[in-house]
């Protein structure tokens, strides 16, 4: 198995997304399975091809030094969670606490 | 060096430095940069990674790294990668930074520091990349919650990493201070450490004299060159102090207190940080046209270094003035316009004492300096033609900073042209002479001491305005002849 | 020609519309009465019958004075990846409850300021992530087709559309949208195509711009038409395609004139056949609609011939390695914080993970979990470098061909419409349903579905036509031919009738499954 329990669990912590213990072995079961399946890509010889980041061609279009966007606050705060009326009234998002 | 118990330690240090991009908008999206402005306000969708949103380059942002790149003398590479950088914080919103990995903009550089004792010491940097910096979080709005200001989200940096080839918190001190006035001098960065415009990070190990590399800690975030010293000083002591007692130093993130003067380790769950660099998609490759690169090193103001040694070799300066010169462009500039057609050893003598004792008195900079660089050298220029002495243009200058006024009219003003007249001259060192015979007698008698008591009362019969030169070679020959006893 | 509103192509809507038989009201109107009709299937997320009918009326005005833009008047369905301003848009996510985007993507504002009416947002899988419509937080969108009776004896089951574009899919082929717009990023267009028989159309990667277009896998994904014909596939494209300096992988190229390129001349064409793209265990009827197809192009002119595309087999999990791993990236701003479901925690970690846990499907978490695992440390270059050197070979893969043929037809998908919850417990099964589909977004090129025959059980069955990047115009006229020679004109079984023009009895509203 190219994923167990413990190693589950790790990968979600890094997304972020909370597991059950009841979801951990299920869930290696799953994985498992479909990396075992990418293993085929390893009978390829690519050692003289780079990888492909883009289709596109060309190099990185840039654009001028001008202000374009922004001083839109409310259009920037108006989908968040209605958890704190007051950050929101002084214009800031919420979150619960972090301790540095 | 640092003095163990057991023996000699050497430390070793290097610097990342954060430095804000001067620019009108943000490095992927067209919100403002300026500092200070109400939360949320200058944040675009882009920066708040709404659903579909995507970034596009600011060229100018590209171009303040390529300039400061030439600026320390480094490699730049026609072709980089931007590359995202993945992990979760309330400041960053897409839950990846946009950075360079592998492939950064700006390769090896250097820069070089001035030491105290005269001599120089090249440091060596090891890349620039560009980044984006992320918005503020402040903890103490609200007992249970973080409060989130995505401004600064978004904002062009350059990530600046010097190679570990500092040896002390002096250098250190020495290095950040160079750096600042090169990115000032390139208008690529102003500096500002208070304002966070400019950040650094220490890595601080320690080892045996030719011993090889230790295990370092970083000292995150810190905010004034002084207390990157301190930091440093302090961590090194703490690591030595730590081997000598046979642990080993654990590698670590750690803060710098300011309050107790300590480092202490960040709270966060380190080993959590894989980051999972990978190109970002939506964004190809940069590719710089080396045409364009030489175009910019071609339009490079001149740097503090280069400025410098001419200052030296061409101006005659003393290495020391035009140290303190350079340091800052403004003031270099300032100088370089008051010495221009002049004497520059005079008009550095002018600038460095006179000029900066009195902005330091006002507490201003040079750019709300009272007197002009054109008022200045008009002064210089008075002194020069014998319309004034060098003694009395110390009091016109004085009344310059005060008032603002030209130099010429304030001489008028209070009538302190230089007396240049022979025949007025000696008539005051016959009034003095008459006056004080006595001690002419003893003059004469051989107490020259008294030529200079002559002098003064010679001069304050004139109010100070007797041209020095004529005072001393009609009264030498006033003395030298029998005359009147 | 059909009489009923609904049952209008694109083009003859657009010509009714200009010879004023009917107004934009009235196209808006029975669309909407059709949108209703067509709940049963689910292939709506969001109905917009208000801003259709103000959209109608401004288009009624322009035509009125002679003002007509490209699309004015013409009722279309949006799927909900794009973003609408002031629309709940959900990419199909409880992640993304009450999301009204204050923005509108570049792809739909293009269409609007064409004149297009927006009928709604239709269904699709989560994120982007499906091949079936099974994966959305509003439920399974069904197909308007269902086996024939007399085909697997007694299978009335209903039936998956195809994803992830699927609400698109069936709102088009049940006769609710006139076209819809979807995204491609696997298949995701011409898979739904084929199984609910209509064209599909993914054009090259750069060409309609992803600006606003809520982001799966970013070097992939690519907005693109779904229409009842061809030419409909060319004049939608014709308004949607074009750079977008907001989009830095937008292509600065002109946009030509798609619908001029249908002139149904393709004497002299050189058509691969992949020899490849033959899967072991593929159905006779797949085989025998491919080759049909290549029958009626070489009939029409062209140069079928054997081509090869070696790496073939490796392009699905390499397609697997690289879309998850950017989306896991790509998904990482679903947090709580500043849109969308938002689940309370003690901490800081625990608000992410909750809500992350929350508000992603099934299948979308499997995705965020592969793509993060083959980006973290240790396993980066055997997965994800790996994957990308895969890539590369596939895309040269392609070049090769290209110096040999002009365009290469092969299988849509390697079945028809399965059942709805057929598949099963193992996760790769579902991947295979890509296979055909996957190696032309690998390599970024633009490639079309069109209904060429039914099956066994009387479903539809499209072929594929791929072309050389930013040759979609080829790739329209061969389409074309295909079209021509299939004459693919059955309805399936559920078809929303809208009012008619005429008066008539109009007790047969709604015909259903199997009457």
């Amino acid at each position: 198995m190219a994923l167990d329990r413990a190693a589950v669990a790790h990968i979600a912590a890094l997304a972020r997304i909370r597991l059950a213990e009841t979801e951990l072995a299920p869930l290696a079961d799953e994985l498992s399975q479909i990396i075992d399946w990418f293993e085929q890509l390893s009978e390829l010889d690519t050692s003289t091809v780079e990888p492909m980041a883009s289709v596109a061609a060309a190099g990185l279009p840039m654009r001028d030094d001008r202000v374009s966007d922004g001083n839109c606050r409310e259009a920037i705060l108006g989908n968040a969670p209605r958890v704190a009326p007051a950050a929101a009234e002084r214009g800031f998002f919420a979150v619960p606490k972090v301790v540095e | 060096m640092i003095e163990g118990r057991t023996g000699e330690w050497e430390t070793v240090i290097g610097l990342e430095v954060h430095a804000q991009i001067v620019s009108e908008a943000k490095l992927f999206s067209g919100a403002a940069t300026r500092f200070g402005a109400e939360p949320n306000t200058q944040v675009s969708p882009v920066d708040a990674a709404f659903p579909g949103m995507l970034p596009v380059i600011n060229r100018h942002c590209v171009e303040q790294a390529v300039k400061t790149g030439l600026g320390l003398d480094a490699e730049i590479n026609l072709v980089s990668v931007f590359d995202r950088k993945n992990y979760f914080y309330p400041d960053l919103p897409a839950g990846y930074q946009i950075s360079q990995y592998l492939q950064p903009v700006v390769g090896h550089g250097r820069i070089v520091l001035d030491m105290p004792d005269g001599s120089t010491r090249a440091i060596g940097i090891t890349r620039l990349h560009l980044e984006q910096d992320a918005g503020k979080s402040l903890h103490d709005q609200h007992p249970s919650l973080t409060y989130v200001d995505l401004n600064r989200a978004g904002i062009g940096l350059m990530e600046i990493v010097s190679e570990p080839d500092l040896r002390s918190a002096q250098e250190a001190g020495l290095y950040l201070r160079k750096l600042r006035s090169i990115l000032r001098y390139l208008g690529t960065c102003d500096g500002n450490m208070d304002e966070g415009s400019m950040r650094c990070d220490a890595n601080v190990s320690v080892r045996r004299p030719g011993g090889s590399f230790g295990t370092r800690c970083e000292i995150k975030n810190v905010n004034s060159v002084r207390y990157v010293m301190q930091a440093i000083e302090y961590e090194a002591r703490r690591q030595v102090e730590l081997l000598e007692e046979g642990g080993a130093v654990v590698q670590q993130t750690r803060l710098f207190d300011v309050g107790r003067g300590i480092t202490r380790p960040m709270r966060s769950k380190e080993d959590a940080h894989d980051y999972r660099y990978f190109p970002d998609p939506d964004l190809l490759p940069l590719v710089l046209d080396r045409d364009w690169v030489d175009g910019l090193r071609a339009g490079l103001p001149e740097l503090p270094d280069a400025k410098k040694a001419r200052f030296i070799s061409a101006l005659g300066l003393s290495p020391e003035d035009a140290e303190v010169l350079v340091a800052e462009q403004a003031p270099a500039l300032f100088f370089e316009e008051v010495a221009a057609g002049r004497d520059a050893k005079l008009a550095a003598n002018w600038v460095v004492g006179d000029l900066f004792a009195a902005l330091n008195r006002l507490g201003c900079g040079i750019e709300r300096s009272p007197v002009s660089p054109a008022q200045l050298g008009a002064l210089i220029d008075l002194i020069a033609d014998g319309t004034i002495s060098g003694r009395l243009a110390k009091d016109v200058f004085a009344e310059m900073v005060a008032t603002g006024a030209d130099p010429a009219t304030i001489v008028e003003q209070k009538g302190l042209r230089q007396v240049t007249d022979s025949g007025a001259i000696a008539a005051a060192i016959e009034a003095v002479l008459a006056r004080e015979a006595d001690k002419l007698a003893e003059y004469r008698a051989g107490r020259d001491k008294l030529y200079g008591f002559f002098v003064g009362q010679i001069m304050k019969a004139t109010q100070g305005k007797a041209n020095p030169t004529l005072v001393n070679e009609l009264l030498k020959e006033r003395l030298a002849g029998q005359g009147p006893a | 020609m059909s009489d009923s509103l609904t049952q209008l192509t694109l083009a003859e809507a657009r010509d009714g519309l200009a010879r004023k038989v009917f107004s934009a009201r009235e196209l808006a109107l029975a669309h909407i009465a059709a949108v209703e009709a067509v709940r049963p299937l689910n292939a709506f997320i969001t109905e917009t019958p208000e801003r259709a009918l103000a959209m109608a009326a401004a288009a009624d005005d322009r035509l009125a004075h002679g003002q007509a833009r490209p699309l004015d008047g013409v009722p279309i369905a949006v799927k909900d990846l794009f973003c609408t301003k002031g629309v709940l848009t959900t990419a199909a996510s409880h992640i993304l409850d009450g999301f009204r985007p204050p923005y509108e993507s570049t792809v739909t504002e293009k269409l609007w300021q064409a004149g297009a009416v927006m009928l709604g947002k239709t269904n699709l899988d989560e994120f982007g992530m499906g091949s079936s419509n099974m994966t959305s937080h509003y439920g399974p969108v069904e197909n308007p087709w269902r086996r024939q009776p007399g085909g697997r004896a007694g299978d009335n089951r209903p039936l998956v559309p195809g994803g992830s574009s699927g609400g698109s899919a069936a709102a088009v082929a049940a006769r609710a949208a006139l076209a819809a717009t979807g995204t491609d990023t696997g298949g995701s267009i011409r898979q739904p195509a084929s199984f609910c028989g209509i064209v599909g159309l993914k054009p090259s990667y750069g060409r309609c711009s992803r600006w606003g277009v809520i982001a799966y896998a970013s070097s992939l994904d690519q907005p693109g038409p779904m229409t009842r014909t061809v030419r409909d596939a060319a004049i939608l494209l014709q308004s949607m395609a074009g750079h977008d300096p907001k989009d830095s992988t937008s292509a600065p190229l002109p946009v030509p004139n798609y619908e001029a390129a249908l002139s149904g001349d393709i004497r002299g064409l050189r058509i691969g056949l992949p020899h490849e793209y033959r899967a072991p265990g593929m159905p006779g009827e797949i085989e025998a609609v491919w080759q049909q197809g290549a029958e009626w192009l070489r009939r029409a002119g062209a140069e079928p011939v054997e081509i090869s595309l070696p790496h073939t087999r490796y392009a699905l999990p390499a397609y697997y390695i690289i879309a998850p791993a950017e989306a896991s990236s790509n998904l990482a701003r679903y947090d709580g914080v500043r849109f969308g479901l938002r689940v309370e925690g003690d901490n800081l970690d625990e608000m992410y993970e909750l809500t992350r846990a929350a508000g992603f499907g099934a299948e979308v978490r499997r995705r965020v979990l592969i793509g993060t695992y083959v980006l973290s440390a240790g396993y980066y270059d055997a997965y994800y470098l790996k994957a990308q050197r895969v890539r590369a070979l596939i895309a040269q893969d392609f070049a090769a061909a290209f110096t040999q043929v002009d365009c290469l037809l092969a299988p849509t998908a390697p079945s028809s419409a399965f059942a709805i919850g057929e598949t099963g417990d193992d996760p790769v099964a579902m991947y295979l349903n890509d296979l055909f589909t996957v190696p032309a977004s690998l390599a970024g090129l633009p490639a079309i579905s069109v209904p060429a025959g039914r099956s066994g059980d009387g479903l539809p069955l499209g072929l594929q036509i791929i072309g050389r990047p930013f040759d979609e115009a080829g790739v329209l006229r061969a389409a074309g031919v295909l079209e021509d020679a299939a004459q693919f004109r059955d309805l399936p079984g559920f078809v929303a009738a809208g009012r008619r023009i005429r008066d008539r009895d109009d007790s047969h509203h709604l015909r259903q499954a199997g009457s």
